[in-house]
């Protein structure tokens, strides 16, 4: 399809039509910017800030935030971050790629369907979703209730306030951004490329491993990412399904500024996380390039 | 070959029922006679009949409703302009990389904008109110409202906009007559994505919304660490459905 | 071709945004531009008070008499509290600070001197609520209840009847047991425990304390200011610190419910009404002070949220079972093993810290 093409317009038609863009863009570019990018250098500069006695920010230059942040709790908890949102980028993996493997072998009109009926719990509310496997897995909930009455087991299981609680919500809140990515990459493959195999007496396991698995990785990679940045940034799902157990960075960061009130040492937290979500950010680019220069055929 | 192609579609439906799982358990449960246990004592509409006499209720819906709105029309004007001026923006570097700012606010984890946004209200002075809520509603939707409307865009055949220039419109005639009949589903199906996201929001409203502020979600969350158990499937099952509804409407209007 | 490149949409829309940036900037006495006071009234009343003190029949009460409107927000501990209010939320016009609380809002310049003459009902406070250390004539606050803090247990599960905070300890306990997620509560409960003051600022001290903390952690099912009373009700804990309303709305969902102060002591503790000194209905928020502080309206709150009163009177005017239930009204001979929690100055980093770790060690 042939854009218009404005390289080729007389220079004032040119500079209009840039003009013209520039004063559609500024008003968005401005609000992000005053309500966005301004509030985020706000943060990195408390973070040198010191606390006052009661809470509050008094201005001094300080690096003690930053000094403090090596205590090896805060690494622990760091780390645990870390581990979960892997635990649960795997988890979803592990659920999404044989659900993504089924959708792209659907008709087309069906694949529709499928994707439209898997993204509508990702945007309902995430509070009210997490509250429910609350009401599912305490140890009055649905799922020791129901497990009783088969006789299963005589007395409940405590699932709630557990680990495992919060790597079920973290899984399930955040599967459809593996999906859909997964989804794409399935889709793009040629049939062709596996019907040769089978004809050539490769094996399922053979099929998935040699040629589905290369050509979805750009997909994998994807979904992995869009996963595993906003799980480190939880705060809902540890805080709910965790109870007094597992914290994670999010809680840490609201700890230190709704009940702690050590905003200075809060944002120098918040700066740390924002540093971890960049670096996965960068890896997921320097990935996506070596993909692209390895060319996704097989 | 086959047992594999069972295998999947056992695997697909499992992990979809496994989606709507809490979803639909909410929903029948909000019906259920029993105040404490899980176990099915009867059907019964009480809980819903308690959730319409809370005034709190009543208030906590009106501010969601009033932050809702305000802040979707402020985005979905600021977005579609964006999108637009950046469809028009020559030059690949310069838009990448403007492009990469505005949708910047999808990625960063929420709890992140919720603590950057307090901490510049208090900086600024500025006291947190309702209005906070909507200032910082409207930058989350702004990428939200542009994610739409772009791939909107793109579908649209540049040459119809340059047979209107042709034919002697002005770019504001050409806007109203030929592009905005054809977006306007796209920018309704993106202002009703933002208006549902920001009737679901929670951190972002819990750090930024001072007195007499209280939204929904802020009041579901409150209502949860109290641990009162009834009302709270009822009220649970109603926000899920009024989601589901807007979302499938805007996901219908997509399309069109 | 005309320069008119902005839809009309967008123009309004940023008229919009920039009226909305500009009311931001300017205090108003509604909250958001779309607020509309009831018929006839402007007046509206802030009231941020805790999770359970909210009865609504008695705000409809105090509306139906002053005409004006009480909005309430809740919180569920003093630093939230105190949080909030430095976080910038200045719409607030009377809150209800613990003791030591009240004196942090006092050397911050966050309250405002009460007018007395507003608010005759404060010649009936209980005499052992006059005269409170950190506010001896009552000039910014002014007590409304009182209680203690103790362990609620249910006697059906625990052989028997437990004496010392130790019993939070104990292992045949464990994931039965919850603690309140309220720093200085928690602290203040290990320091008795260990025959220490819980306004300690000896650092070694909170530090002991804090490993004590930290071993017991395994034993906790959860740290909850909220959720206790649900949780002893449905018998998903056995054994949980908390203030005694909410224990006592626990026994009556389940009998075998008990609630005890240990013998090493615990806290004595006094909410007060105060008024913010950046409210602006400081009047109406003193006559709400006043009409709450009311012998009658006293008694019904303390008959409804199940804690004591201030107001001596209103101790004659509730029921029998609530006046004679220890978790409601403590008997007035304990108050000498009873310690009034203090603002321990600049030690409270020592425990913000120590607090901050106990909840970031894994159990």
């Amino acid at each position: 399809m042939k854009r218009f093409d404005r390289a080729s317009a007389p220079p004032d038609v040119q500079s209009t039509g840039r003009r013209a863009a520039w004063s559609l863009i500024s008003p968005a570019a401005g609000w992000l910017t005053v309500f966005f990018f301004v509030p985020l250098l706000i943060v990195f500069a408390v973070s040198f800030a010191a606390r006052g006695t009661y809470g509050g920010i008094v201005w001094t230059l300080s690096f003690t935030n930053y000094l403090d942040l090596l205590h090896p709790l805060y690494g622990r908890i760091f780390l645990q971050s870390i581990l979960f949102a892997t635990a649960a980028t795997a988890g979803c993996l592990a659920l999404g790629f044989p659900l993504a493997q089924y959708i792209a072998k659907l008709p087309a009109g069906r694949q529709g369907i499928w994707l439209v009926l898997i993204m509508i719990p990702f945007w309902t509310n995430f509070l009210v979703r997490t509250y429910a496997w609350m009401f599912i897995l305490r140890a009055e909930g649905l799922l020791n209730s129901t497990l009783q009455q088969l006789g299963l087991i005589q007395t409940p299981i405590e699932v709630l306030y557990t680990d495992g609680a919060v790597l079920l919500g973290l899984v399930y809140g955040y599967l459809p951004f593996m999906v859909l990515p997964l989804y794409v990459a399935l889709e793009r493959i040629d049939r062709s490329t596996i019907d040769a195999a089978r004809d050539l007496y490769a094996s399922r396991w053979a099929v998935f491993r040699r040629i589905l698995l290369p050509l979805a990785k750009p997909g994998i990679v994807a979904g992995c990412i869009l996963v595993f940045i906003p799980c480190l940034g939880a705060f809902i799902t540890p805080d709910l399904l965790g109870g007094a157990r597992s914290m994670m960075i999010g809680n840490l960061i609201q700890h230190e500024y709704l009940v702690v009130r050590d905003w200075p040492l809060g944002s120098a937290l918040s700066f740390v996380l924002m540093l971890l979500v960049v670096g996965a950010m960068a890896l997921y680019f320097r990935t996506e390039a070596k993909l692209i220069g390895q060319g996704r055929g097989a | 070959m086959k047992s594999g192609t069972v295998w999947l579609r056992s695997t697909g439906i499992a992990t979809l029922l496994f989606l709507y799982l809490p979803i639909i358990v909410l929903v029948v449960f909000s019906f259920n006679a029993s105040r404490l246990s899980a176990q099915w004592q009867g059907f019964t509409w009480d809980w819903y009949r308690l959730l319409a006499r809370d005034a709190s209720l009543h208030a906590a819906t009106a501010n969601s409703l009033v932050v809702a709105v305000i802040s979707t029309v402020l985005a979905t004007g600021l977005g579609l302009a964006a999108s637009m001026g950046l469809e028009r923006l020559p030059g690949s570097r310069a838009r990448h990389v403007l492009e990469g700012a505005l949708l910047l606010p999808l990625i960063i984890p929420e709890i992140m904008m919720g603590v950057a946004l307090l901490l510049f209200f208090v900086t600024v002075k500025i006291p947190l109110s309702l209005t906070t809520v909507i200032l910082g509603h409207t930058a989350f939707n702004v990428p939200v409202v542009m994610v739409i409307v772009r791939a909107r865009l793109r579908k649209l055949d540049p040459r119809l906009e340059e047979a209107a220039y042709d034919l002697g419109a002005s770019p504001w005639q050409a806007f109203r007559r030929i592009t905005w009949p054809l977006l306007r589903p796209g920018v309704l199906g993106a202002g009703l994505m933002a208006l549902t996201i920001s009737l679901d929001d929670f951190i972002v409203t819990f750090f930024t919304a001072g007195p007499g502020s209280t939204t929904l979600p802020l009041k579901v969350y409150s209502m949860i660490k109290s641990g009162v158990s009834p009302e709270i499937n009822a009220l649970s099952a109603i926000l899920v459905v009024l989601s589901m509804g807007l979302v499938a409407l805007s996901l219908a209007l997509q399309r069109r | 071709m005309t320069r008119k490149t902005l839809p009309h949409h967008l123009a309004i829309a940023l008229a919009a945004a920039v009226a909305c940036v500009v009311s931001a900037c300017q205090p108003t006495p509604e909250d958001g531009p779309k607020k509309t006071p009831k018929a006839g009234d402007a007046a509206t009343l802030h009231y941020f008070t805790w999770s359970d003190y909210v009865g609504p029949d008695i705000l409809a009460e105090f509306e139906r008499q002053t005409g004006a409107r009480v909005v309430v927000d809740t919180f569920t501990s003093n630093e939230e509290l105190l949080a909030k209010l430095q976080s910038g939320a200045t719409g607030y016009d009377v809150t209800v600070p613990s003791d030591f609380m009240v004196s942090i809002m006092m050397r911050q310049g966050l309250l405002e001197p009460l007018d007395q003459a507003l608010i005759p009902n404060a010649g009936q406070l209980e005499d052992h609520l006059k005269n409170l250390p950190f506010d001896t004539e009552h000039r910014y606050s002014m007590p409304y209840l009182w209680g203690t803090v103790g362990i609620g247990y249910d006697s059906a599960a625990i052989d028997t009847p437990p004496d010392s905070w130790a019993v939070l300890w104990d292992r045949r306990y464990a994931g039965k047991i919850s603690m309140l997620n309220d720093q200085r509560e928690v602290f203040g409960a290990v320091l008795r425990s260990m025959g220490h003051s819980m306004n300690s600022t000896d650092p070694g001290v909170i530090e002991a304390a804090k490993a004590r903390l930290v071993a017991q952690k395994s034993l906790v099912k959860t740290y909850t200011s909220e959720r206790y009373d649900h949780l002893l009700a449905s018998g998903e804990v056995v054994l949980a610190q908390g203030w005694g309303g909410p224990v006592a709305r626990a026994m009556k969902e389940r009998p075998s419910i008990r609630y005890v102060v240990p013998k090493e002591g615990g806290t004595v503790w006094a909410d007060c009404l105060v008024v913010l000194r950046s409210s602006r209905n400081k009047e109406l928020a003193m006559q709400f002070i006043n009409f709450l502080l009311d012998p009658h309206v006293s008694a019904r709150t303390s008959e409804r949220l199940l804690f004591a009163a201030s107001n001596k009177e209103a101790r004659a005017l509730v029921s029998r079972p609530v006046r004679e239930n220890p978790a409601v009204y403590p008997p007035l001979d304990l108050l000498p093993r009873l310690e009034w929690m203090q603002d321990v100055g600049a030690a409270i980093r020592v425990y913000d810290r120590a607090w901050t770790e106990l909840k970031m060690t894994r159990s």
